[in-house]
């Protein structure tokens, strides 16, 4: 069957849901918070209209309660989903943990939310970056067309390597903006993704089983490295099916750093999410007015593409570390992921956060402009005014 | 036959993982541990009268580990590489067919 996309104008969070649908999800396990309300919305809207057959939505008492549910649906070798923000991704942690432990590829979508207080409903990266440790595969999508794209492809990465994936979108920006959004026709995604192919069962009631069994000294360590190697192996997986889904869909996702215009770049900027959508049209505009710089787009942050980011250290003088979140006592967290990766290695451009964004601050092409200002005085100085920049501060 | 790990035994399962290539993907296991013993834990041990026994298969049903099962004649045995002598079985055996008793090591 030859590919002509279905076009639809769709919000990031009814683009996951439709994604969810198109993949074929059998359990979903959710509970609604501003922003993610929406998507467990359209996915009960399919289920009533009966839209979608063979799918079973459990409505929980609570976030925990709805990843207990995911791993319980997971468990069985049912393809599970669910969704959250911020303090519901918080309240999940615990479980988050578990899904990772017991190597359940199941797939959540992150609806980005600064956490409280104070309270806010806007768009921050901190709540899932405090998830970095969890074992969990962390892909940040810039816009909706990549968190459609995002969750067919996460399932297929994780029922490959058998970790959990989130799919990040930033709250607004993304979740509730309407934009046009190409999808497969549901013929072709099932080729792309077919059933599930568990790594054991639980309903063969002659071999019972324990799952997430007890491990002692004598074997815990050993599965927390299957764990760490599986996250390993997974950048394998995410370049080869990235690579087909741009051969069977047109949009390559074979790179976990997707570059803009880095070629010839003095100095690049770096960040993850929708705020480089704002930074690629900043860097089309900064070309014009001169500036040699370039994007460099974090796709995935874990596992983290270290390997991609040392070539692109290699060859720049400066990089400009945007983050929309903050690790408190530290740094910016990508910043401090970036800098850590280059430390062994002869690659030592520049380097300097931005902390930018937090809590839904407006982020504009101009910011970009002025950030680059700076970036061109540190460079021509050869070295930092301050390491990080709280650059919107009301000062 | 559980083909996740090595030979089960009558009634015991012994399973030694020596390298890390021999453990499964999943921490999934026949009994709550992975390769060690719970029965190493145990003080007291039950203690099965087939007298008593009406077969209702309470035990069976409430031991944690799972070290009950059922034997060919259809009377219940004791896995004593898992069971940990925690005293559930005894608790809940509604005859009194089991009785714990202190295990001599
Ligand atoms: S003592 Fe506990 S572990 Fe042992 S058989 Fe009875 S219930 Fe199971
Ligand atoms: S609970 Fe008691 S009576 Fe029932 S099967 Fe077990 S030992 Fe027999």
């Amino acid at each position: 069957m030859e590919y002509k996309p279905v076009r639809k104008v769709v919000s990031g969070n009814y683009a996951a849901a439709y994604a969810v649908k198109h993949a074929r999800v059998e359990v979903v396990a959710a509970y609604p918070i501003t922003p993610q309300t929406s998507i467990i919305e359209k996915i009960a809207e399919f289920i009533a209209n009966g839209e979608i057959d063979n799918i079973q939505y459990v409505p929980v008492e609570s976030e925990h309660s709805a990843m207990a549910a995911s791993i319980g649906a997971s468990a069985t070798g049912a393809r599970a989903f669910t969704a959250t923000s911020a303090q519901g991704l918080a309240l999940m942690h615990e479980m988050l943990h578990w899904a990772a432990g017991a190597r359940l590829p199941i797939v959540m979508v992150d609806v980005n939310r600064a956490m409280a207080p104070p309270w806010s409903v806007w768009d921050d990266q901190t709540d899932s970056l405090s998830q970095r440790d969890t074992g969990w595969m962390q892909f940040y999508a810039e816009n909706n067309q990549e968190v459609y794209d995002g969750v067919l492809m996460a399932f297929k990465i994780a029922e490959t390597v058998n970790l959990p994936a989130m799919v990040i979108e930033s709250a607004f920006i993304l979740s509730h903006t309407y934009d046009v959004v190409e999808m497969i026709p549901q013929e072709l995604v099932d080729e792309f993704l077919p059933p599930r192919k568990p790594l054991y069962t639980l309903t063969d009631f002659d071999n019972p089983i324990s799952v997430g069994a007890l491990g002692t000294p004598n074997d815990y360590y050993e599965f927390r490295y299957k764990l760490a190697k599986a996250m390993e192996d997974a950048k394998k997986v995410i370049h080869e099916v990235g690579k087909e889904f741009g051969e069977r869909f047109g949009r390559d996702y074979s790179q976990m750093i997707e570059l803009y215009r880095t070629e010839d770049a003095d100095f690049v900027f770096m960040g993850m999410g929708s705020l480089m959508g704002t930074v690629k049209q900043a860097v089309d505009v900064l070309r014009e007015e001169g500036y040699k710089v370039g994007a460099a787009k974090v796709r995935w942050f874990r596992p983290f593409p270290s390997e991609e980011l040392y070539e692109l250290a290699k060859d720049v003088q400066a990089i400009a570390v945007l983050d929309r979140n903050f690790s408190f006592g530290q740094e910016g967290i990508l910043f401090n992921e970036a800098k850590g990766v280059l430390y062994n290695t002869d690659a030592k451009p520049l380097m300097k956060n931005y902390i930018v964004g937090l809590g839904g601050r407006d982020f504009t092409v101009n910011d970009v402009r002025k950030i680059a200002e700076n970036m061109k005085a540190i460079i021509d100085k050869g070295e930092l005014d301050v390491e990080v920049d709280w650059y919107h501060l009301k000062r | 036959m559980n083909t996740l790990f090595g030979e089960k035994k009558e009634g015991a399962t012994k399973i030694v993982l020596k390298s890390v290539d021999e453990y499964p993907e999943a921490p999934v296991s026949l009994g709550t541990t992975l390769s060690n013993f719970t029965g190493d834990w145990r003080t007291f041990i039950p203690v099965i009268d087939d007298d008593k026994c009406v077969k209702c298969y309470i035990c069976w049903k409430f031991c944690p580990e799972p070290a009950i099962f059922i034997r060919e004649d259809g009377y219940v045995g004791v896995d004593y590489d898992y069971c940990k002598g925690c005293g559930i079985c005894a608790n809940e055996c509604p005859t009194k067919a089991i009785t714990m008793e202190k295990e001599e090591k």
